[in-house]
């Protein structure tokens, strides 16, 4: 008995321990100047992994990589279309999720870290948009095609994305910006499945037959190896700037704050 | 419970009292349809080709004009200040002024569909699928554009602002709305389309209001 007494004493301990800790570094995520550090001694990490994951990753799309037997050559701007389409919807989980943390605990980084992701996931999409365009020229003959589901729902989701950043906009007061935009991108992410799916639906629906849709072959290891390193890469990469912003968007938020004036001053003299 | 039934009956006799905009969303409507044959064509083969896709982007639009007051007039009074300070949760409330809103602006669309869909030649056997594809879909419609209307309460051009927000939202609608009108005219099964419809419905008319209520909530603070 005094055994199993001894241990179960144990155990509860190391609990509260671990618990003290944990709230401990959930606290420490509420203050400007801890977060702004953090970002910082983050930053350099993603930037190394992101630089050495893109550079290899294009070495092996660009030349390792075997020309697809149907597409040639064009096949390869997947390298830059698929990262950048995840990396979108990526963007906006991050975006959402830590504006619901931001409204729940009222945490102002956490709504930082959502302002610092938006632009970043509209550009994604942006940029996923457009390379699905230059490959659609010379694949399906037009660089738009509506007919396609996953354009159009890739066009929505940057309508979110617009949505969130012009209603943050439209707000004098941050507080209220912030909290107001986080329901705006909580409501967006419950229908961001039902947008996908519903387009999913229609495109099926109205897939005529001088549509011509390329079957899609299962893609081979040498092709696939490129792509996984390029979508780690483009998360690094991503990664990178997010810590970035997100220091910006704390000096800009704490401009009239003690610490801000001293890290400007220990740096400029 | 009372409350609920309070608030419903206050707003309804609100809007009977203006009738000006009681008859706005339904104007609307029905003038967003009318122009589509004027900038294409009216021949009767086309006419029948879009004319389920006009009512329906019409009812799109015709829903987001009409709410930007919902909650706005509330707000400005000071009686929302009040509600929000009542016992009643404020989803609750929220929920009776969107009923409330639905009544007096979805049901006219609700009627004047089939007129309209007549006028476009739909068939005559297709008129009961539209007519519940429509039921079906105006009060997502009015659950959305509230969340709008809450999102924008303290902004002053809040108008505009709900459809740049709330249209991406609404594409679920238009895309199973116009699904189900055109499996009906082909004569074909809506059900699959008007099932979805049904179970948005019940999502947006459960979740909907929460969203609206803590947005108001935040707006007034």
């Amino acid at each position: 008995m005094a055994f199993i007494r001894h241990n179960l004493v144990r155990i509860v301990n190391t609990i509260s321990v671990l618990n003290t800790n944990f709230w401990r570094w959930f606290h420490q995520l509420a203050s400007p100047p801890h977060v702004f550090a953090l970002a910082g001694r983050v930053c350099p990490w993603f930037a190394g992994l992101a630089i050495i994951f893109l550079v290899a990753g294009t070495y092996g799309g660009l030349v390792l990589a075997p020309a697809d037997y149907l597409q040639g050559d064009g096949f390869r701007i997947i390298y830059v279309h698929v990262p950048s389409a995840y990396l979108g919807m990526l963007a906006y989980m991050v975006m959402a999720s830590s504006a619901a943390i931001g409204f729940i605990w009222r945490m102002k980084m956490a709504h930082g870290l959502a302002v610092s992701a938006a632009p970043l996931g509209a550009w994604f999409t942006v940029l996923a948009l457009v390379t699905g365009g230059i490959w659609g020229k010379p694949m399906w003959g037009t660089y738009w095609q509506w007919a396609d589901a996953r354009l159009m729902s890739e066009l929505m989701l940057l309508f979110l994305f617009l949505g969130y950043m012009v209603l943050r906009a439209s707000f004098d007061d941050r507080d209220k910006a912030d909290r107001i935009s986080a329901i705006l991108a909580v409501v967006g992410v419950i229908n961001i499945p039902i947008i996908h799916y519903s387009v999913e639906w229609w495109s099926t629906l109205h897939q005529g037959p001088t549509i011509a849709k390329l079957d899609e072959p299962s893609i081979t290891m040498d092709m696939l190896i490129p792509l996984l390193i390029m979508i780690i890469g483009f998360t690094a990469f991503f990664g990178w700037l997010l810590c970035k912003r997100l220091q910006g968007e704390i000096l800009k938020r704490e401009r009239q704050t003690r610490w801000v004036d001293g890290l400007i001053k220990g740096r400029t003299a | 419970m009372d409350i609920f039934i309070l608030i419903l009956l206050r707003d309804l006799r609100l809007s009977f009292r203006r009738w000006n905009e009681l008859a706005m969303p339904l104007l609307f409507f029905i003038i967003i349809a009318s122009l589509f044959p004027l900038a294409s064509s009216p021949e009767i083969s086309q006419l029948r080709d879009y004319g389920g896709a006009v009512i329906w982007i019409s009812a799109l639009l015709s829903s987001l004009l009409a709410l930007d007051g919902l909650f706005r007039v509330d707000a400005q009074d000071g009686s929302m200040e009040q509600l929000i300070l009542s016992p009643t949760p404020l989803g609750v409330i929220v929920l009776a002024k969107i009923i409330a809103h639905w009544i007096v602006s979805g049901v006219p669309l609700v009627i004047a569909s089939p007129l309209l869909a007549l006028s476009f030649y739909l068939p005559l056997e297709a008129l009961p699928v539209f007519i519940l594809a429509i039921a079906l879909a105006t009060p997502i419609l009015s659950v959305l554009a509230a969340i709008g209307a809450a999102l924008t309460v303290s902004l002053r051009g809040g108008g505009a602002l709900i459809g740049l927000l709330m249209l991406p939202m609404m594409v679920p609608v238009l895309i199973f709305g116009t699904w189900a009108t055109d499996a009906a005219v082909q004569g074909e099964n809506p059900i699959g389309a008007l099932l979805l419809l049904a179970s948005l419905a019940i999502l947006s008319i459960s979740l909907g209001p929460l969203a609206a209520a803590g947005a108001v909530k935040v707006a007034m603070e």
